[in-house]
């Protein structure tokens, strides 16, 4: 939490005056009781009408400042927190932006919006009320004391012992309280969990006739939370009676020694009113105190979880930024080459590429298949620098692609990934994240490639018809063409289609590879797939099997060369039917 | 529109009560302890001035008499603690066994509602009622048990200790605090449009976040960072703007009220005094009307929070019961039978069948299938291959027509024994959380240690189970989490293979399969499917290939029925499809 303050550092003015005025209220109110036993002291004693209206003026008055004080104590706090969260914002969502494959993958999206959202939030408000109470309090409960001081120092002694009393059940009861809640919050995780998988497995859970077990799991879940949160108020409940015994007890002894003090002497009645009200006044303040310190310390941990994120470095620094990237070409140099590449995921125990060692040429098409899990998306994926090679290089253009600048390596690249996602906007905007500035014949020829010309000339509003976020107004395959089409609209030097035309039905399929092919700029194609037919015809197909080249040729020399490609083949077309 | 809504709030406000009933008796003690509460508290400052009134001045105190009153003081403390106790620990009780019985009716409801709500629902959506709906309805119910009564309590009792005190400057004090409510109202009406405003934009903001960050790897893959960046900023400006606004002016209330408060205090402090002066009032009773004062006005500000936090609270309910009060699937039959001895007969005759009137999918729809025999349905993506299986296990009912098994109409027979008989893979697999053994057993929770290794071994899952840190007893996070989709199929497989249930629905059941493996697990899935009747839906041609029958789809309807070289023969849909994976 303590790093995300420099994010109030802009704020520092309203940072300091919001508390300050805030005390200068809070000292107002400090000085009423004192002017209240002034107008019984001598106002009454002395039987003085005017003295008694002056007083009550007084006190308007201090209201007056008082109010004029809070609301410019509220103003700089809500300005300063406000704008400490903007900008904690703004840092975190660029922050993200700058992590790698491997940390999106380790944290997790979920969790990500979670941070940007309401955790967020949660700081913002936690911001804004410590600005604006959390001095309060504690001030309030000292200032009475040292106001009790001013009045008669032996009497004050009580408060002496009362405050630290007052502490040490207030704080006492948050310690205990504090880790349970925490537990309570794992309970409700757990009984949503339940609920979720009983929506997402529904058809699995009553193909099995689950419903009555998961009841009674979820059920026992839901007692077991019931319970807990049974046993948090329990201790929790506690907070105000014990309170109210201390600050009650303490006023019994403030007027049994008032009374000996009076009757000595040494005080006026008018002074014991004050020294009550002053320990009223604690009770208040503690009340508030405690609903507060709940606020804060849940701010707290969603700012520690914010902080979390914040510091994790990207795996991958990029060159570009450090001044460093080359973009110098080799003229003559491979499009693609991989040297010995091993790459290993963090945290998994085995490699998923082993020694791979290939060469692209420009303008060629590149087939890749293999298993499940075989690594084809791993393989890819180090082309545009997604994930590092664990060892080994992979060189584009004859560069190390650590080396290039990670903005101008992925303008050279159009990727098209196994989900089709898109975003909310028109078509045209869609296709646009491929190349800011393009041109709408640009975008139709995109279109047309990517076999979706004739569904897109279908819709109202052509390229400005409105796509839903995640694309749900289309189809599985619309979203697949349109993407393909995107990586298209930047006429990249590298195509890569990582078993992207899966919702394409065999015809289109292999209409889109041949207009790929007739592309005027030959884009070099590496193409992932699982169906033999869609990189039969390619220049060159490497076989993966568990992370490992199999066999590298064309169509006709793995058939005959290379047992893991026969198997693969002739799953997919029996033996008979292609003699 | 007020009218109606208010006409809802109360609907539900009596379907609360209904929960309510359960724990009356916890309600009708809250409330006593309450006002025993609210009087003691109230007593003690009355008590207080009187003892101030014994301390006058040097060497006229009143010993014995301020020693009476105090004890007095310290019983009601003692007294007033416990009842404060008592009351919070009824509270709870209360607001979470409530929350508990709306929670489990609606978990209930959840396994009972039929699938047609459940798809037409975002899972979000329905888990939100469930937990956060829930959850800040037992918030507003706690808060208003807790402070409704109390507060209500203390306005009244304060009202009553200061009449009995002195009339008129009691009146001064009522005169003064409704200025307090109109002042709150005034900026709570002023606010409103400005936190509407503050919520939209957030609204806007988590969108785009979620746009942005849940696809992230195609943002970097397009370089699309600084865009993105960009909007984000532009939304984030203008919610620092509109936030501030609401923040702040919402955050003028307390001052404002409390400067109101301050007023009446003064008014207090005059008149109390000037009546001192002239003998009406003594010392110790003005020291207590202050305080009383105070108390007096407190609550106003409490209760207008209560207030918006119970019609939160009845809003969130509301949420809930719509979900628990939603249509169940239709109830089973008293009479309805169980499915025995189940050969494998199963006929769809007449069939209609369709998810919206407006879009009509399936037509006189006639099938029947004997023993044994394999039913594959193929046909582009989208074209109710899925609906079909919908039917089968009676996820959904027919509109009209019937369906039979062994020939009984399925409707006439429980879910239960009709959907034991058949093992079912989806193409969207699903685990559940728990280890892996769990999961496969999940049909014959009885199995054997050799008969689950069997199965995982007849679905080749054995060799990728056996890798896992802890072999059979690893456990996999909410929908498998690390696993791979293809793995995660083969679990799927495996819970299937272990259960052998008289029939099979295989739906895309290895699309994330290789083909390789999938032509190993073939084998496995031909020994198990041998004399089972079979239905599979693939886009792999190659996996249908050897089926009985093939129904082929297109748009909902079945365009084309017969065996693969009847249907290739006849040279129509399936056969343009299965040429198209010869083409260059």
């Amino acid at each position: 939490m303590k790093k995300l303050l420099v994010y109030l550092k802009s704020y520092r003015k309203e940072t300091i005056l919001a508390p300050l005025f805030k005390l200068l209220e809070a000292s107002f109110e400090l000085l009423v009781p004192l002017v209240v036993s002034a107008i019984i002291d001598t106002g009454i004693a002395n039987q003085d009408n005017g003295y008694v209206v002056r007083m009550s003026m007084v006190l308007v008055a201090f209201g007056l400042i008082g109010l004029l004080c809070a609301v410019t104590a509220q103003y700089f706090a809500a300005k300063a927190a406000v704008g400490f969260s903007t900008q904690l914002r703004h840092a975190l969502f660029s922050h993200i932006q700058s992590l790698s494959f491997t940390e999106m993958d380790t944290i997790g999206t979920s969790t990500l919006i979670t941070r940007m959202t309401s955790d967020i939030n949660q700081v913002q408000s936690g911001v804004n009320l410590v600005l604006r109470l959390f001095l309060r309090s504690p001030f309030i409960v000292f200032g009475a004391m040292i106001m009790a001081f001013t009045v008669d120092v032996k009497a004050a002694l009580i408060f002496v012992v009362a405050i630290p009393l007052l502490s040490v059940v207030v704080f006492g009861i948050m310690l205990i309280t504090m880790p349970l809640y925490k537990k309570v919050q794992a309970g409700l995780d757990k009984i949503l969990g339940i609920t979720r998988e009983n929506l997402t497995g529904v058809r699995v859970i009553r193909a099995f006739n689950k419903e009555a077990e998961e009841r009674e799991r979820f059920e026992e879940s839901n007692e077991a939370l019931t319970a807990l949160q049974k046993y948090v108020g329990k201790i929790s409940g506690l907070m105000n009676p014990v309170t109210y015994i201390i600050v009650n007890g303490a006023t019994i002894a403030l007027i049994y020694t008032g009374a000996i003090r009076v009757d000595s002497g040494a005080l006026t009645q008018g002074e014991v009113v004050a020294l009550v009200n002053y320990m009223s006044q604690i009770l208040v303040e503690l009340v508030k105190l405690a609903n507060l310190i709940i606020t804060v310390t849940k701010a707290i941990a969603c700012g520690n979880r914010i902080q979390n994120v914040l510091e994790i470095q990207s795996s991958m620094p990029d060159p570009a930024a450090e001044g460093k990237g080359k973009t110098v070409q080799k003229a003559n140099a491979p499009a693609v080459v991989f040297d010995h590449v091993t790459l290993t995921y963090k945290g998994a125990g085995a490699p998923s590429l082993t020694d791979i060692t290939f060469t692209a040429n420009r303008g060629e098409t590149i087939g890749i298949i293999g298993g499940t899990g075989s690594g084809k998306s791993s393989l890819v994926n180090l082309i545009p620098r997604f994930y590092d090679a664990t060892e080994g290089a992979v060189l584009l253009n004859g560069v190390n692609v650590k080396e290039q600048g990670l903005e101008s390596l992925r303008e050279k690249v159009g990727v098209v990934l196994q989900k089709a996602v898109l975003f909310k906007g028109t078509i045209a905007e869609n296709m646009r994240w491929g190349k800011k500035n393009a041109s709408e014949p640009e975008l139709w020829k995109a279109l047309e490639i990517a076999q979706a010309r004739e569904f897109v000339e279908q819709k109202d509003g052509l390229l400005n018809a409105p796509v839903e976020q995640g694309g749900k107004n289309l189809s599985g395959g619309q979203k697949q063409r349109l993407t393909i089409a995107r990586a298209l609209v930047r006429d990249p030097e590298i195509l890569i289609l990582d078993d992207s035309a899966s919702a394409l039905d065999f015809a289109t399929d292999a209409k889109l590879r041949k207009s790929i092919r007739e592309m005027e700029s030959r884009p070099t194609v590496f193409i992932v797939s699982q169906r033999t037919s869609s990189i039969q015809y390619a220049d060159k197909i490497i076989v993966l099997d568990d992370g490992k080249m199999a066999g590298i040729g064309t169509h006709d020399e793995l058939l005959k060369t290379c047992p893991a490609y026969q198997e693969i083949y002739y799953s997919q077309f029996k033996k008979e039917e292609i003699g | 529109m007020s009218i109606k809504t208010t006409a809802r709030q109360k609907e539900t406000l009596k379907k609360v009560l209904r929960y309510l009933k359960k724990y009356r008796i916890y309600l009708v003690l809250s409330i006593l302890m309450a006002a025993v509460t609210v009087a003691l508290t109230l007593y003690v400052p009355k008590l207080t001035g009187k003892a101030v009134d014994l301390i006058v001045s040097k060497g006229n105190v009143d010993f014995p008499g301020v020693f009476r009153i105090l004890i007095q003081i310290g019983v009601c403390i003692a007294v007033t603690a416990l009842a404060q106790w008592i009351m919070s620990i009824f509270n709870n009780k209360m607001t979470y066994q409530i929350v508990r019985d709306i929670r489990n009716e609606a978990f209930q409801k959840i396994e009972i509602l039929p699938l047609k709500y459940i798809d037409a629902h975002s899972y979000g959506e329905i888990v939100s009622r469930v937990i956060a709906d829930v959850d800040q309805f037992a918030d507003g119910l706690l808060m208003g048990f807790t402070q409704f009564f109390t507060g209500v309590a203390t306005i009244l009792g304060t009202l009553g200790f200061m009449l009995s005190i002195n009339v008129g400057i009691t009146l001064v004090v009522v005169l003064v605090t409704p200025l307090s409510f109109f002042v709150a109202g005034f900026i709570a009406k002023r606010t409103y449009t400005m936190f509407k405003l503050q919520s939209e934009t957030r609204g806007e903001q988590t969108a785009l976040i979620e746009e942005m960050i849940g696809n992230q790897k195609v943002v970097q893959a397009f370089g699309h960072e600084d865009e993105a960046l960009e909007k984000f900023d532009e939304i984030n400006e203008r919610l620092e703007k509109c936030s501030l606004q609401a923040i702040f002016f919402s955050s003028m209330t307390n001052p404002a009220t409390r400067f109101v408060n301050n007023l009446a205090y003064a008014g207090v402090c005059v008149t109390g005094a000037l009546a001192a002066i002239q003998g009406r009032m003594t010392v110790g009773q003005l020291s207590c009307f202050l305080s009383y004062a105070n108390q007096y006005t407190k609550p106003f500000n409490e209760i207008s929070g209560v207030v918006t936090e119970l019609q939160n609270a009845i809003a969130c309910a509301g949420r809930i019961f719509d979900l628990i009060e939603e249509t169940p699937q239709v109830p089973e039959k008293k009479d309805a039978v169980v499915l025995k001895d189940v050969q494998g007969n199963v006929s769809l005759s007449d069939v209609f069948f369709s998810y919206t009137p407006e879009q009509k999918l399936i037509e006189h729809f006639n099938l029947s299938v004997k023993p044994g025999q394999r039913v594959a349905i193929v046909g582009p993506t989208g074209c109710g291959k899925t609906t079909i299986i919908n039917l089968l296990m009676r996820f959904y009912d027919v509109d009209s027509g019937n369906i039979c098994v062994e020939g009984t109409d399925i409707r006439e027979m429980t879910r239960k024994s009709l959907r034991a008989g058949y093992g079912m893979v989806l193409q969207d697999t699903w685990l559940k959380s728990g280890t892996i053994r769990e999961n496969i057993v999940m049909g014959k929770p009885d199995a054997t240690e050799e008969e689950i290794l069997e199965a995982a071994k007849a679905s080749h899952a054995h060799s990728f189970i056996k890798r896992l840190p802890n072999g059979y007893d690893t456990v996999i996070s909410e929908d498998g989490g690390s696993l791979s989709q293809g793995q995660k199929q083969l679990l799927c497989i495996t819970r299937v293979m272990l259960c052998r249930p008289p029939m099979l629905i295989l739906d895309e059941a290895t699309s994330s399969i290789d083909t390789r493996t999938e032509l190993k697990i073939q084998n496995a899935f031909a020994k198990l499917m041998e004399g089972r009747t079979s239905f599979i839906v693939a886009h792999r041609l190659s996996t249908i290939r050897e089926a009985d029958v093939i129904l082929v789809m297109k748009d909902g309807r079945i365009i084309e029925q017969g065996d693969h070289d009847s249907l290739l023969k006849k040279d129509g849909f399936y056969a343009q499809l299965y040429n198209s994976q010869f083409a260059v």
